[in-house]
């Protein structure tokens, strides 16, 4: 029976690469990033995890040597935070055209400048075109088999594809929780050795990331596109199969108090607790409130969406990035898109809070769907409206 | 099937774009860069081999002989074997010549 | 070549040249060029039991433009600055596979390349971390002395007074106005085990530096002198002629680093003047009397200095012995 035990967020995902036989690990400490990698970096010093760990000089070197490992057929894990993951990004482009199965575990925090440690969505918001599977994690449950479910997914023949698993930093990566630890014969019922299928190797000599000429660039970039939606019931299947293993199910969206309400509050990550919390407290009070959230990201699960929303008369939206110039958050501009022209609509409203590790609290959600439920009885609201921020 | 062009559907594509016919540039010819051969003269030719080594286009090879065969399909006539050859046996002449 | 050692190392000769080809004909490379003739040598010296992880540039697009690839061995490219860290990635993988018992133990070659642009500047981080972290791998930089593949941009491994499409000869300007980069120099200060430079005019030597580079355990970096014809203005069948008289001016020493060791390869009893060597090339044509007597000036001072590197290493064996005696 796997043990339950308390164990802070960072080392759990250490020990979930590790539980995943991971065979290189190629990262470079950013905060909030660090206690992953050092805790892998002891669990190999101590024999625990037989993996090269590669403490590479940059993360750009980082996703690189992820790649040339993946390539030589191994299974590779990786972690970073914001400036990391901006760094890489030229990289982060090139694994799943490369189809690349590496996992990533993104400690969510805020972009430069200014310079903050703090989290928010901002890093991951710039990647989120990248063609990488994305989940997000609200707990340090979820973190732990969200990397054992990356690999199997990544590594599926009809899947291929890298996957970055979200967890806000600090509030999530630095807190201690209680886990239920899976150890890694537990693990190895559901995630099999990886099968490359293509393979540096002497003995069948391919050529891989060939020059994409015009004639074929629009191809190449459509067998990621396909492949990436289609990885969709590869994902959910994978979710189903671990539940019957061991016993916790996960699904693309996840719904909370939502018969009935009259605003829907839509989340992300770990702020999503603290929503719950926030419904629970307006529920009681008879405001008809309920909540949703994204786990998977990439692909964006569009008829799961618009299947949960059906009924529903108002969404808000909190969103914990701006999109400069576009005037709204980008999940709520995703959200938008993914509506239109379904029948039956709610109305959607943008807010966006949470910036550069500020806490949003249970108050500043009721403040939220205060907002909305009055922007819905008008009939219209502003484009979009950050919470919190100051005049004076 | 080994592919001409690049004129492809995405389907046909393998797994990551990856070309998995090793040389397959064989079937670009690229002899129909060149407007001058080498031409070696087998009577002052002393089969030192230096034409096969210094060519960037491997266009010559040993043969058993011991003299280097060229091999007009690829040789864009840079004329560096002519150049080389300790005993001046190798000359550029034009094309159609 | 299982597990062989540079003991084993057995030095090619005219004779004993190996047939083996990594590359494959019908690549794209300009009439004349002088880089993939110094890969072309490398690759033979290796053999075939080798992965080469490519940095983007002139080989690259050169050999591998969908649906063609010249590579008769696994070949990845990923982008132009990370040759080094994409082959250290390989190299770890293979390593905990074969650990792990799931690679067939046996020791492949790694090999990395890039040009001096992805050397020198864009990629010398991702190069000096790898040589740091100790990968067992032979590092290749092409050096063209410009950024050929975009059109023959400047580098830091230009050298001085050269024309380039950024460093363009003008009223204020003499052309490229620094000094190039000593890259192998930089690798040797990494400590690493083996550096070399070679070209391809002394093909021998070159292929005995490769062969002896993949033998040799953990990094090794070699320095290939690459002529283009295309980016220096100079004639497509003097690139074998212009890679000797490098060597034979002095403008580009042979030398080994072994274990921090210099040791030259091939010492030149009476250099021929830069101005030979400059006169050849367009990229040098406008250079006025002063500007080619500084260069030969700082040729002779550079080449003193790497002598007296060399002479020292002998001096302290030398000494060494006597202590002994």
């Amino acid at each position: 029976m796997p043990k339950r035990v308390g164990i802070e967020v960072s080392l759990a995902a250490s020990e979930a690469a590790c539980a995943a036989d991971v065979d290189v690990i190629a990262a470079d400490p950013v905060t909030p990033q660090t206690h992953i990698v050092e805790h892998l970096s002891e669990l190999v010093a101590d024999g625990e995890l037989d993996a090269e760990f590669m403490p590479v000089e940059s993360e750009h070197s980082a996703m690189s040597a992820c790649i040339g490992a993946a390539a030589a057929g191994a299974r590779t894990f990786t972690a970073t935070s914001a400036p990391g993951l901006a760094l890489m990004h030229e990289i982060v482009f090139i694994a799943p055209s490369l189809r690349t199965p590496i996992v990533m575990v993104v400690a969510n925090r805020a972009l430069s400048g200014p310079i903050s440690i703090w989290n928010d969505h901002s890093d991951i918001m710039a990647e989120r075109d990248c063609g990488w599977i994305q989940t997000f994690a609200e707990n340090g449950q979820e973190v732990f088999d969200l990397i054992i479910h990356a690999f199997r997914v990544a590594e599926d023949p009809e899947v291929l594809l890298p996957v970055i698993v979200n967890m806000d930093g600090f509030t999530l990566s630095h807190v201690i929780e209680p886990i239920e630890m899976l150890s890694a014969s537990e693990v190895s019922e559901y995630l099999k050795p990886y099968n490359p299928q293509m393979v540096l190797d002497p003995r069948e000599p391919i050529t891989m990331g060939p020059v994409g000429v015009p004639e074929m660039y629009t191809e190449a970039r459509y067998q990621a596109e396909s492949v990436l939606n289609g990885s969709k019931k590869v994902i959910v299947k994978a979710w189903k199969e671990f539940a019957k293993l061991y016993g916790r199910s996960y699904k693309p969206i996840e719904t909370y108090r939502t018969e009935g309400a009259e605003v829907v509050l839509m989340t992300m990550g770990s702020v999503t607790e603290t929503a719950m919390t926030a419904v629970d407290r307006m529920r009681e009070k008879g405001i008809e409130v309920g909540l949703m959230r994204f786990r998977l990201w990439r692909p964006f699960p569009v008829q799961e969406f618009r299947r949960a929303v059906k009924g529903i008369k108002a969404l808000a939206v909190v969103d914990r990035a701006i999109s400069f110039g576009a005037q709204g958050g980008p999940v709520c501009s995703k959200v938008k898109s993914a509506l239109y022209g379904a029948p039956d609509q709610p109305q959607v409203f943008g807010f966006i809070s949470g910036l550069g590790g500020r806490d949003i609290t249970v108050e500043m959600f009721e403040e939220i769907v205060k907002k909305a439920i009055r922007y819905a009885t008008k009939g219209k609201g502003p484009m979009y409206e950050l919470i919190g921020v100051r005049e004076r | 099937m080994a592919k001409v062009d690049a004129i492809t559907g995405w389907k046909d594509l393998e797994i990551g774009c990856a070309i998995i016919e090793p040389g397959s540039s064989r079937r670009l010819k690229t002899g129909d860069w060149r407007s001058q051969r080498p031409v070696t003269d087998r009577d002052e030719c002393i089969k030192c081999g230096l034409c096969w080594i210094y060519c960037p286009d491997i266009v010559y090879s040993p043969t058993r002989n011991g003299y280097f065969k060229w091999n007009g399909d690829y040789c864009k006539g840079c004329g560096i074997c002519a150049h080389e050859c300790p005993k001046d046996a190798i000359t550029m002449v034009m094309e159609g010549e | 070549m299982m597990d062989a050692t540079p003991r084993d190392f057995k030095k090619f000769t005219r004779k004993s040249l190996p047939r083996v080809e990594a590359l494959a004909q019908g690549h794209r490379a300009c009439q004349g060029c002088g880089e993939i003739l110094a890969l072309r040598m490398a690759l033979k010296a290796m053999g075939k039991n080798i992965i080469v992880a490519s940095a983007t540039g002139c080989m690259e697009i050169v050999t591998s433009s969908y649906p063609q690839t010249a590579w008769e061995v696994p070949w990845i490219h990923v982008a132009f600055e990370n040759a080094a860290a994409v082959a250290s990635g390989i190299e770890a993988g293979r390593k905990a596979l074969m650990r792990k018992g799931r690679l067939r133990k046996q020791r492949t070659t790694i090999v990395a390349m890039a040009g001096d642009g992805g050397t020198a500047d864009i990629g010398i981080q991702a190069l000096s971390g790898a040589l740091e972290r100790g990968h067992d791998f032979v590092y290749i930089c092409l050096d063209n002395e410009a950024y050929m593949n975009t059109g023959i941009q400047r580098s830091s491994a230009t050298p001085y007074g050269a024309m380039t499409t950024t460093s363009p000869p003008g009223k204020l300007s003499i052309g490229q106005h620094t000094w190039k980069k000593n890259v192998p120099a930089i690798a040797a200060a990494h400590g690493i085990p083996y550096v070399a430079t070679a070209s391809p005019a002394y093909y021998l030597d070159l292929m005995n530096k490769a062969k002896k580079a993949a033998m040799i355990k953990g990094p090794a970096y070699l320095h290939l002198y690459s002529p283009c014809p295309t980016g220096w203005r100079l004639a497509p069948e003097r690139a074998v002629e212009i890679s000797r008289l490098a060597v034979r001016t002095n403008i580009f020493p042979l030398y080994e680093v072994v274990d921090g060791q210099y040791i030259l390869t091939k010492k030149i009893k009476k250099p021929k003047p830069v101005e030979e060597y400059l006169k050849l090339q367009g990229r040098f044509r406008h250079l006025d009397k002063k500007t080619i007597q500084e260069i030969q000036d700082r040729v002779d001072r550079e080449y003193e200095a790497l002598v007296q590197k060399a002479a020292v290493a002998e001096a302290e064996e030398e000494s060494t012995e006597e202590a002994e005696k």
